[in-house]
């Protein structure tokens, strides 16, 4: 390989730039989102339904930073690793269906 | 070393027994943990079988007294079990280690040692099942175990199904894992998804349904095991627990299981045919397809093997559709094979007969399945030998023959000689009838209203005929396997070499190297120039494949026991928690437990720590070798 001319370096440290910004964002976005969830379960007056539902949705959210931001799912190439995380996703989500929906003794 | 008959017939002479053992005990080479899945395999393949004349005997005469109760429950048990995951699991990986890599070009799998792992993984649960016979009895509830008669009456056999079914378990996920990430990252230059061969693409599908039903199994099996052992109630009624929650999650494993297993069998049909067919495989992209939309599918039917539990009606309908809109990729293909041998020169060696062969048989199957997924006429059917003649139709008819037809297909490639085909007809014919005498009448004796797994029957219920007819059936098939069996032993005596292209008519890349394969594969990676490339470089006037590189070093990793004594940890492990008792003994048991999770950590220490990396066979090594093996 020959050596990497000064624009493709300078490419290159921006890309890392912009990188490490996307970590702190989400990391920061990650401490919030688990304040909130821990915020609305000690609140009181909120009701139990709400609250799991919010914190769920919550979860839901860090999941897909955690895979996006931190696990590299955005970058280039990662269509695969997509699939298969949906595909399993899918899955786990009509087994939970089959629990809640047709159990017959509940 | 390659894997030829002498390594494997005989220890080397100069070396001995020990470093025979020592081979095959530390190898990570795909070619020879392919050799020990078959051979594994070929083992509980006896051992099922053996246990199928007894359950057999027993059912010739009415009244019978041979085995009774209990210990028929066992036997009955015992052949389900190790005939799903002991048999037909191994075999198809065994293919899948043998051919994959091969197909794609690749020089071993993505994970090497994880695959050496996932063989002793396997072969060491279905070592501690076995075990169950001499310690105590076999479990007895069935192949299923359904809650709450494995968690709450039955004795210690269930604690080795759950623990052996648990080892070998996270044996075939890790094999699954390891076929995804070698198909997806190791294809040759060239080779891109829709220029797989069909076994691979079958392989891929395969794995991935392992990946998504396997963990279903995993929690499952903790769950009773926690119910056994530790009291907890996750199918205990009484205490707030749903036993209809392990059907579902047997069956969310269970259903997609099946078209694990007969999923290969698809692909080593798509091979054998149009190979044996001198044509190319009619209807690739829909063969494709339909591959994937039957693994899909595979998902959303589970219901249909519990349409009596009471589910309700609009459950039952949802299913039911599902299940019969199966019938339509499996339909693409069966049509796919037949228009692949309509104006062919069609060859018919021993594997094209069980290749085509398992047309019709499996149609046969088929078609009794999409009678059992009418939820009304189910209701008469279920817990019927109907049931039994319809999934050992598809199971022995479709998973069976085709395995068998790839076992001659490629026994070449992963031995260096052909498997007789005298001896492989008669193999064949008595095989093949003998599995419709004895799976054939069971229709009538399901709709005859005999039940299944019930240890006899009464005199004057007119069932006596059709069951003696059956056990005469049983007998062909066990001749057709002992003739399987003498065959391998005389093609390793006095078998006849093969060429690499062993048939003369092979299309895909397994082909274009000598047989056996070396341990390198390729000495130069293949450049891939479209679906079947072998076939094409011959018809283009070349001997070899184009190679994608200069030829050079390459690159191998080192054997390891560590796969080997990670297992034995993992059986350890096993042991305690199989013989802890409430009682006296728990504290001891669990110590045993301990050192074995001791263990097994620290050969994880030690794999993390050792630093080894592999080693290399030299451009001047691999000449030499390419020079002295047949083309």
């Amino acid at each position: 390989m020959s050596k990497p001319s000064n624009t493709s370096l300078y490419m290159e440290r921006q890309k890392r730039k912009r990188e490490l910004t996307y970590y702190l964002v989400s990391f920061f976005m990650m401490l919030l989102l688990t304040g909130l969830s821990f915020a609305a379960v000690a609140m009181k007056g909120i009701e139990k339904h709400f609250t799991a539902f919010f914190i769920v949705t919550l979860a839901v959210i860090q999941v897909a930073f955690q895979l996006y931001y931190f696990m590299h799912l955005k970058d280039k190439n990662h269509g695969m690793p997509a699939l298969f995380i949906y595909s399993g996703a899918f899955v786990a989500f009509i087994t939970v269906l089959a629990f809640v929906s047709i159990v017959w003794i509940s | 070393m390659s894997v030829n008959a002498e390594s494997l017939m005989q220890p080397n002479q100069k070396n001995g027994l020990f470093s025979w053992l020592k081979t095959w005990l530390t190898t990570v080479d795909h070619k020879k943990i392919a050799v020990l899945y078959l051979f594994g395999g070929g083992l509980f393949f006896l051992i099922g079988g053996i246990e199928a004349m007894l359950i057999r005997l027993q059912l010739t005469a009415p009244e019978n007294h041979f085995l009774t109760g209990s210990a028929y429950n066992q036997v009955l048990t015992m052949h389900g079990t190790t005939m799903i995951f002991f048999v037909a699991m191994p075999m198809i990986f065994a293919f899948m280690n043998a051919v994959v890599p091969l197909q794609i070009g690749a020089r071993d799998v993505a994970f090497p040692f994880v695959n050496a792992l996932g063989f002793w993984l396997f072969f060491l649960g279905g070592i501690i099942l076995n075990l169950s016979w001499f310690l105590g009895g076999a479990p007895e509830a069935g192949w299923t175990a359904y809650a709450p008669l494995s968690t709450e009456y039955l004795g210690r056999g269930m604690d080795f199904y759950v623990l052996g079914l648990q080892v070998a378990g996270a044996g075939t996920l890790m094999g699954g894992i390891n076929f995804l990430v070698t198909i997806i990252n190791m294809r040759a230059p060239g080779m891109t998804f829709m220029r797989m061969p069909l076994f691979t693409w079958t392989a891929f599908v395969t794995s991935a349904l392992i990946l998504f039903a396997f963990p279903a199994l995993t929690v499952g099996l903790f769950e009773i095991f926690f119910d056994r052992l530790f009291g907890g109630n996750f199918f205990n009624a009484t205490n707030g627990g749903n036993s209809i929650i392990f059907e579902h999650i047997f069956w969310i494993f269970g259903h997609p299981e099946v078209y694990i297993l007969i999923l290969p069998s698809f692909g080593i049909l798509s091979e054998v045919i149009s190979t044996f067919s001198k044509k190319r495989l009619f209807g690739y992209h829909s063969m494709v397809f339909a591959t994937i939309l039957i693994g899909f599918l595979a998902f959303m039917v589970w219901v249909h093997h519990m349409f009596t539990v009471g589910l309700g009606p609009i459950a039952n309908t949802i299913f039911a559709l599902a299940t019969m809109a199966i019938a339509v990729p499996t339909g693409i293909k069966i049509f796919n094979w037949i228009f692949t041998m309509w104006g062919g020169q069609i060859r018919f060696t021993t594997a094209n007969l069980y290749a085509v062969s398992f047309i019709p048989t499996f149609v046969m199957g088929g078609v009794t399945g999409v009678m059992l997924a009418i939820p009304a006429a189910d209701f008469q059917f279920q817990d019927s030998y109907f049931v039994v003649a319809h999934f050992h139709y598809v199971i022995v008819g479709g998973v069976i023959l085709g395995l068998f037809a790839g076992l001659y297909y490629w026994w070449p490639k992963m031995f260096g000689r052909c498997l007789n085909e005298t001896l492989g007809k008669i193999n064949f014919w008595f095989f093949f009838i003998g599995f419709h005498v004895t799976f054939f009448p069971q229709h009538f004796l399901g709709l005859m209203g005999m039940p299944r797994r019930y240890f006899t029957y009464l005199p004057g219920e007119h069932l006596t005929t059709l069951n003696v007819v059956s056990s005469i059936g049983a007998i062909g098939m066990a001749i057709g396997v002992i003739t399987l069996v003498v065959n391998i032993v005389y093609t390793f005596v006095k078998g006849e070499k093969a060429e690499g292209d062993a048939w003369g008519t092979g299309r895909t890349l397994e082909w274009s190297i000598p047989s056996p394969a070396p341990e390198y594969n390729f000495a130069q990676t293949p450049l891939v120039k479209g679906i079947d490339t072998y076939w094409k470089e011959k018809m283009d006037g070349n001997k070899k494949v184009t190679a994608a590189e200069p030829l050079g070093d390459v690159h191998m990793p080192s054997p390891s026991i560590m796969p080997f004594l990670m297992s034995i940890s993992l059986t350890i492990v096993s042991f305690g928690f199989i013989f802890s008792d409430k009682g006296v003994h728990r504290t001891v048991s669990f110590a045993v437990a301990g050192i074995g999770i001791a263990m097994m950590l620290g050969c994880m220490l030690v794999r993390s720590i050792k630093d080894d990396s592999g080693f290399h066979i030299h451009k001047e090594e691999i000449i030499e070798t390419e020079k002295g093996m047949s083309k």
